[in-house]
């Protein structure tokens, strides 16, 4: 039983790491942009929608009740910000340094982080801050009662979310109009432009369905553990859930997601005391690593084919 | 008219094989050399050496170790930090287990470690490439810092859990600590910076260097014609490594004199390493050190003007220098995505046409 919940708490721990590395492997298709800022558009558009919700008056962090908006509309508030800052990402930044070497590219996604990071906090405060937007929280009673399982409700939604997101994302992409241009640039940006698609448009959705999916992980960390600082740093949890699920793969985040979750769960509880504990930070990365030698392209990464 | 390569005529293969082939490169990097040695000495105070120069100095000595991996080599490592922190501890131990050995022993001995820590950790790198490197070399750096923080052995179980410098000498002299004159810190970490630098400069225009090019520029091409690339890869990681390691052991010993594996060599550092190399410019031994140079100045200076000249509040302009710090990234990578080495390359090919413009 024991065996049981340790699997159901990893898994609903997958899925918040997939929630992350969806958001990476949403822009890397469309645009080979290695975005490490995704974890700090999380964690910027979890301050504006706590910043909206409680009516904080941006730079000064007064807050006003009579701004405070309802969580609805604060929510359809951060997602048009959202937009905005995609739109001003590829206008300020991407716009520039099309053809640039993939490095350069991630690169000024780091340099973005950081101002996302500094504006976040001046607009904000960078306080702790705590997000109430009605989410159940505690444990299930019902899986408590009847078959013994502690499992937080939070967790639960946050997989429903991602299960719905995932759905959205699978319909938008497939059967859209714009899902299918997104597709065409994912495969080859030189051909997606001959046929009259235009890249700077893919580029602003793109990013701004990566700000919403960021929105999402957002709430669901924060409502768990607070809006703060460390938000940021789940980035960090996702990239060896994409390595695992390859770059380019949006169910190979989620299976990533779950392996790595799991994985971590069980060797936290049975291999970290013979070691010493504290190895969630790391074993996520050897894991992916021990993967990694037997497929360098992740799970369902795309074959590669190398030519000189 | 006066700085070019033609009409100078070479009589012995020396001269021909020259490092700085072209006189007043040489005239330049003396200059620069004896001002480094006998002017800044003079002048040095505590706050230059521990806020500008030392950090200057030991992040020159990472840029360029990084640099002939990720720059010269074509491999992305974001694990610098656990490197670093390899030889901070390696040096700890060194002079904690053998009091009165030679600081330069000691650093090479954390160069030496480091280099087989890198090893190891660049052995996946022959099945993977490109941002799957920098996610193998993050393994590095998370497992690294987990290792310090947890086992006691390496600081020598004191409760603190930090490490912290005892006195080192080279050539008699005291070089570590805080007892230490300035300027024989500031003249030791300088003389091993330039060392370093001018084996750097021969490695990669050497077989060696030459080989990571290769593989960098079309690692299948380069096998083609016969470079074996896991050698190639690994001597990279193990080079690299090694400068990392001899600045871990400096940042821990020469400058800090404390450190905490987490605090002092998080992710962080490893970024700001990046950081130097691609602002300095990737592949130019000349861009590590300008890198390091921009990115210890530009905090003094931004936390100079915010807080003194505009008057805010600490905390407000901590984040504003968050902010200034990622707006200029991304405005140097906009403006010149070679770095700041190209620009003095600009500087030099006008010259060669001085005083004429074509």
């Amino acid at each position: 039983m024991f065996f049981l919940e340790t699997v159901i708490s990893g898994l609903l721990a997958g899925v918040m790491y997939a929630l992350v590395a969806l958001g990476f492997v949403l822009i890397f298709k469309a645009s080979g942009v290695f975005n490490f800022a995704q974890g700090v558009m999380a964690l910027f558009a979890g301050l504006t929608l706590v910043g909206l919700m409680t009516g904080t008056i941006p730079i000064t962090h007064l807050t006003n009740d009579a701004l405070a908006m309802p969580g609805w509309l604060a929510i359809i508030a951060t997602i048009a910000i959202m937009m905005v800052l995609a739109f001003a990402i590829e206008r300020l930044i991407l716009r520039h340094l099309v053809n640039q070497e993939h490095i350069i590219l991630f690169m000024s996604t780091l340099g973005l982080a950081y101002v996302l990071e500094g504006a976040g906090d001046i607009l904000w405060g960078s306080d702790v801050k705590v997000l109430d937007l009605g989410l159940p929280q505690g444990a299930s009673d019902w899986l408590l009662d009847n078959w013994g399982l502690y499992v937080e409700k939070i967790e639960l939604v946050a997989a429903l979310t991602a299960g719905i997101l995932v759905a959205v994302l699978a319909v938008f992409f497939q059967k859209t109009r714009i899902g299918r241009a997104l597709r065409a640039v994912a495969d080859d940006h030189q051909a997606a432009l001959s046929v009259g698609i235009s890249l700077r448009t893919i580029w602003v959705i793109v990013w701004s369905v990566a700000g919403v999916v960021a929105l999402v992980a957002g709430v669901m960390w924060g409502s768990k553990s607070g809006i703060q600082f460390s938000l940021s740093l789940i980035a960090l949890k996702a990239l060896p859930v994409l390595i695992l699920g390859g770059f380019e793969s949006i169910p190979g985040a989620i299976v990533g997601g779950l392996i790595i979750g799991v994985g971590e769960k069980l060797a936290e509880v049975y291999g970290g005391p013979i070691i010493g504990g504290a190895i969630e930070n790391w074993f996520a990365y050897m894991l992916a690593l021990a993967f990694l030698l037997f497929r360098p392209q992740g799970l369902f990464g795309e074959k590669i084919i190398e030519r000189v | 008219m006066f700085y070019r390569e033609a009409g100078l005529f070479k009589t012995s293969y020396a001269a021909d094989q020259a490092v700085f082939p072209i006189p007043q490169d040489r005239y330049f990097i003396l200059g620069v050399l004896i001002i480094a040695y006998v002017a800044v000495p003079l002048l040095i105070e505590d706050y230059w050496l521990n806020a500008v120069m030392l950090p200057f100095l030991v992040y020159s000595l990472a840029a360029l170790g990084l640099n002939l991996l990720t720059g010269y080599c074509g491999l992305l490592s974001l694990g610098t930090g656990g490197f670093l922190a390899v030889g901070a501890y390696t040096a700890y131990k060194m002079m904690t287990a053998f009091p009165g050995l030679d600081m330069i022993f000691v650093l090479l001995t954390s160069g030496t470690v480091t280099a087989l820590v890198g090893l190891l950790f660049g052995l996946p790198s022959l099945r993977i490439k490109g941002f799957y490197v920098a996610v193998a070399t993050l393994a590095a750096q998370f497992f690294l810092i987990w290792l310090f923080y947890k086992v006691g052995w390496f600081y020598n179980y004191n409760a603190t859990g930090q490490i912290t410098v005892t006195p080192g000498y080279s050539f008699g002299v005291l070089v570590t600590s805080q007892k230490a004159e300035p300027a024989a810190k500031y003249l030791f970490v300088l003389s091993v910076v330039v060392v370093f630098a001018l084996i750097a400069k021969n490695i990669i225009r050497g077989r060696i260097g030459r080989m990571w090019m290769a593989v960098r520029d079309q690692d299948i091409a380069a096998e083609l014609i016969g470079i074996r690339p896991f050698p190639t890869k690994l001597s990279a990681f193990a080079a690299s490594s090694f400068f990392i390691g001899v600045a871990g052991a400096m940042i821990f010993a020469n400058w800090l004199g404390a450190a905490e594996s987490g605090e002092t060599f998080g992710i962080n550092e490893s970024f700001l390493v990046l950081f130097m190399i691609i602002i300095g410019g990737l592949g130019s031994i000349l861009g590590s050190f300008l890198g390091a140079g921009f990115m210890t100045l530009m905090p003094i200076l931004l936390k100079n003007t915010l807080v003194d000249y505009f008057g805010l509040t600490a905390v407000f302009a901590k984040h504003m220098e968050i902010m200034m710090m990622g707006v200029l990234i991304v405005f140097f990578l906009i403006v010149e995505p070679n770095g700041l080495a190209r620009l003095w390359q600009i500087v030099k090919e006008k010259l060669r046409l001085w005083p004429f413009p074509h």
